[in-house]
């Protein structure tokens, strides 16, 4: 097999058999970015040299007999990870001069281990987009159809993966990032319950929802990378002190007897008949698997779009107050005075999107309205958490789609922000309720775009959508597919 | 007409914790510019606050201190508006559910009953850091911002309008500092901005129950200021009022060179700070029993120590009032009382001798150099008879000076009282021989020379003949 289709579990093996050194892998990869960039454009910023360095040190503790198994692995990071002394542009121009002094703790875990960085992803600006558009970098194509959209806003984590630029990768997840453009891109990518992976040093959207997690080409891998990322940290009050399992050791126990919910809210009309197709298939393979299917109800999924668009655009709106010119990013060279520098720098140095949000986040907290919009949607949360609570009585996992449609055409929905909003509606409702779940391979629409489904696990209950998704591989081909870029 | 104010206070009392709010670095000050900085002070992307515990114990605390209930879960918010000197472009803050709620402290004016202040709340926040003006490293008369200040902690104590005087206003923020000071939890330098007030001024005809509109003044720095702030703005509204006007809704400065307030920023121009729950940070949750144990812990408050002096120790109100001025006075106080025994003279001595020496040194009664123990040994001295009280101010003296223990200083300076008769007897034999005119004066039936008798045996004795001895044997032999 060729070093850029292997998975961290597979590259890992060659690499403790010394069939290859890291440095070899990370040459490898390196060379096919570069290769295939023009075509997708899934890099912000490549780091050849602080990759070799990391390879070259790998190899050390290899061949020191110290490994781990993200030993030499050549990953990337989606450009919203701070990096010590590598730009950090959360894909703004606001951010296109900031060099951060320390770096996101997901990150140390992994580099700690010997994790080689490749680079930083592409994705939209602030993480607010589904398609990656929003980016002040460029476009980042569908490795599958480059005419096409990775998905968003961890498009380039998603699309680095389908073009095989790096073994695996780190996206986040605020409203269905990791796992819409997973799903677009024919990889597996998990959303952990909110509080499992710190969010220190990850550039905040909206930090009740924001939650890291890995993309990877298998369950495996994802479990892998989970279990290196998961815990509690002391510098993020929201981690949660849990002691993380071993996630890859109980992935071959099998679906024999879970309850698998399928909540009749998500099957709804206007469903792409090949995403119904998918999830169909699935279905019928778990149960050929052994697991059983129950009818469930999640009576408020309908009210879970508008109610993200309250919150996490509330969030943003205070969390990006911090980007005004004064001590570091943007800062406009025509302003004169003080509010002009920073009015000049906010105007010039935030996107389209990003403004839009800012602009509906600050009515949703302003005086005279935060009742009507805030605290309702705060109220209507609660309720999709209790439709979440309430389900998960009667069933172990959920199986829905990830998103209504395979990837869309560059360009088709950026005049439509109501559109594109529309489709993370399977995904919006998990960050609400807070909970965890993963977008898996399930197969290809007619003109061969990768179609992914969901399993939705109950609030840290990764292990169980870790293992259902294993079975559900182990039964299926859908992701040893590769993009024929 | 006649006219009433009302008046409430913000007080915000910077706390003296090692380290900051939500982050590790120190609270130090006057270090380098931005040298007490992380990035979770500096605002810097992907940074996320983590409550400093000390901080909730010093607010449960003030609020146990101040008859405060404590919100057994409390949530932090953020108060959102743009300034250089907030990094986040948002003062993390307590909104809804402060810490402390629903407390009060009592005062008493001269002459006049008990009153019962309310207090609103308490609830802990950071603090801003500063902006500098002027020719910096590297900028030619430009601005700058120093963040070592931003993220230290401060409790904001909200009154309930209660106050309807400026001297009402005073009293109850000495109480405010003596008790944060006394809990050792705020320096209560109000120059430095450690303990610092606005007041929220209105005023109404008297027998209205109708509140007027009020101002906010900010910037009153000193005890002082704050009696001037509130009288100029008393009558600025009334004059207002009197003259056809309407007092505004503002936002007032007060410049204390002047002694005057000015409008800063009317209420359209007010921000609207957008608070919300800060979603980094979970909520505060404090059960009985971290309450309990925080009660447990409380010092004995300056009103309690006072109550005890009087009923306790005996001492006279005034007495009991100016030894508990401070936590430390009080304690310095009770440390010479249980090494003498007579609280009233010891009393005598630290509201005098001590206090003189204090404040004419300048020094503060923790760096005072006679001890609790020193000062009870020379008190000890006196009452043996070693001493004369006299001569005991000479010894203290010394004792201040040198720091030496006063039977030292006795011994070296030959200092111990005369009370032989027979030494006593010789030295007014040789004086009445001198002064024979004076004799007969006094036999002659004026008495007043008696006191010349006293004080030239003193002198000749050099203060050491012990006073009582002396006047006896003097009255004796006059009398021939």
């Amino acid at each position: 097999m060729d070093t850029i289709d292997m998975t961290i579990h597979g590259l890992h093996q060659a690499l403790e058999s010394k069939q290859l050194s890291s440095v070899e892998a990370t040459k490898a990869m390196l060379a096919r970015i570069e290769a295939v960039e023009p075509q997708v454009g899934s890099f912000i910023t490549v780091t050849p040299e602080q990759a070799l360095a990391g390879a070259e040190a790998a190899d050390r503790r290899i061949a020191a007999g110290d490994m781990d198994m993200l030993t030499g692995i050549p990953l990337a990071l989606k450009d919203i990870f701070l990096t010590e002394g590598i730009r950090t542009t959360c894909g703004s121009r606001i951010l296109d001069n900031f060099i951060p002094p320390y770096s996101a703790t997901s990150w140390e875990k992994l580099r700690d281990r010997g994790a080689v960085l490749l680079g930083k992803l592409n994705q939209d600006e602030f993480a607010m987009g589904s398609s990656n558009e929003s980016s002040a970098f460029g476009v980042c194509r569908n490795p599958w159809d480059t005419t096409r959209i990775p998905g968003g806003s961890s498009g380039g984590s998603a699309a680095a993966i389908a073009a095989r630029q790096a073994t695996a990768t780190l996206g986040t997840d605020t409203g269905g990032s990791i796992r819409q453009p997973a799903s677009h891109c024919g990889c597996v990518g998990l959303k952990p319950t909110y509080g499992r992976v710190s969010r220190y040093g990850v550039i905040a959207y909206a930090s009740s929802l924001d939650q890291v997690g890995p993309l990877t080409r298998d369950v495996t891998d994802c479990a892998i990378m989970l279990g290196a990322l998961a815990g509690y940290d002391p510098k993020d009050s929201t981690s949660v002190d849990l002691a993380v399992p071993d996630y890859v050791a109980t992935l071959p126990n099998g679906v024999k007897g879970l309850r698998i919910g399928l909540p009749r809210e998500y099957f709804i009309a206007g469903l792409d008949a090949d995403v119904q197709k998918a999830m169909d298939a699935a279905i019928e393979t778990y149960r050929r698997l052994g697991a059983e299917f129950v009818d469930i109800s999640l009576p408020h999924t309908d009210y879970a779009v508008a109610t993200y668009y309250l919150i996490a655009t509330a969030e943003a709106s205070s969390n990006l107050a911090r980007y005004e010119g004064v001590r570091f990013g943007h800062r406009s060279a025509s302003a004169e005075g003080l509010i002009d520098m920073m009015t000049k720098s906010r105007s010039e140095g935030f996107g389209a999107e990003v403004k839009r949000r800012i602009m509906l986040g600050t009515y949703a907290l302003s005086s005279g309205y935060y009742d009507a919009y805030y605290v309702k949607a705060q109220k209507v949360r609660t309720l999709i958490m209790n439709d979440f609570i309430r389900a998960f009585a009667d069933v172990d996992v959920m199986l829905t789609p990830v998103a209504p449609t395979p990837a869309f055409k560059i360009g088709e929905k950026v005049n439509d922000p109501l559109q594109m909003y529309l489709s993370d509606i399977f995904t919006i409702p998990v960050n609400l309720a807070g909970t965890c779940a993963m977008s898996l391979p399930a197969g290809f629409s007619a003109d061969g775009l990768p179609i992914g489904v969901q399993l939705i696990g109950r609030p840290f209950g990764e292990e169980a959508i870790l293992r259902a998704g294993y079975a559900f591989e182990q039964a299926t081909e859908w992701h040893r597919a590769t993009a024929s870029l | 007409m006649k006219y009433q104010p009302v008046i409430g206070l913000e007080v915000h009392v910077q706390l003296l914790t090692d380290t900051k709010i939500f982050c590790g670095c120190p609270t130090k000050f006057g270090s380098e510019p931005n040298s007490q900085t992380c990035p979770v002070c500096l605002g810097l992307p992907g940074a996320l606050p983590v409550l400093n515990k000390k901080v909730v114990e010093f607010a449960i605390k003030a609020g146990l201190s101040t008859n405060c209930s404590i919100t057994p879960r409390s949530i932090f918010a953020r108060k959102n508006y743009f300034y250089p000197d907030l990094p986040k472009g948002y003062q993390i803050s307590q909104f809804e559910d402060p810490i402390c709620q629903r407390g009060w402290l009592d005062i008493q004016l001269e002459g006049q009953a008990v009153k019962r202040i309310g207090i609103t709340r308490i609830h802990m926040e950071e603090d801003a850091g500063k902006l500098v003006h002027g020719d910096l490293p590297g900028l030619h008369d430009g601005s700058g911002v120093d963040l070592n200040r931003a993220c230290t902690p401060l409790l904001e104590v909200v009154s309930e309008p209660d106050l309807r005087s400026s001297d009402e206003a005073v009293a109850y923020l000495k109480q405010l500092h003596q008790i944060v000071t006394w809990l050792g939890i705020c320096d209560g330098n109000m120059e430095e901005g450690s303990f610092r007030c606005d007041a929220n001024v209105s005023v109404m005809p008297v027998g209205s129950d109708t509140l007027g509109t009020r101002a906010e003044v900010k910037n009153v720095n000193s005890f002082k200021f704050v009696k001037q702030a509130i009288e100029y703005e008393i009558q600025r509204q009334i004059d207002l009022i009197e003259d056809g006007g309407t007092v505004v809704q503002e936002t007032r400065l007060f410049d204390p060179n002047l002694g005057k307030t000015r409008s800063m920023r009317s209420k359209e121009e007010a921000h609207d700070y957008r608070y919300f729950p800060d979603p980094d940070l979970v909520p505060l949750v404090i059960d009985d029993e971290w309450v309990e144990r925080s009660r447990r812990e409380l010092p004995e408050l300056p009103e309690q120590r006072r109550q005890r002096f009087i009923t306790e120790l005996g001492l006279p109100e005034y007495d009991a009032e100016v030894l508990t001025a401070n936590r430390a006075l009080s304690e310095y106080f009770e440390a010479g009382v249980s090494a003498h025994g007579n609280a009233k003279a010891v009393a005598n001595w630290v509201m005098g001798e001590i206090t003189r020496s204090l404040n004419d040194s300048g020094t503060a009664i923790q760096d005072c150099p006679v001890t609790p123990l020193l000062l009870a040994e020379l008190l000890k001295l006196i009452d043996g008879g070693t001493i004369s009280g006299k001569i005991a101010k000479t010894v203290f003296d010394e004792m201040w000076k040198s720091g030496k223990a006063p039977h030292v200083i006795v011994e070296e300076q030959g200092l111990v009282q005369v009370s032989d008769s027979g030494a006593i007897e010789a030295i007014i034999d040789g004086i009445m021989a001198a002064n024979a005119g004076q004799v007969e004066e006094y036999r002659g039936g004026k008495e007043k020379v008696f006191g010349f008798f006293v004080g030239q045996v003193m002198k000749a004795s050099k203060g050491k003949a012990n006073p009582a001895v002396v006047n006896q044997l003097l009255l004796d032999k006059l009398k021939g």
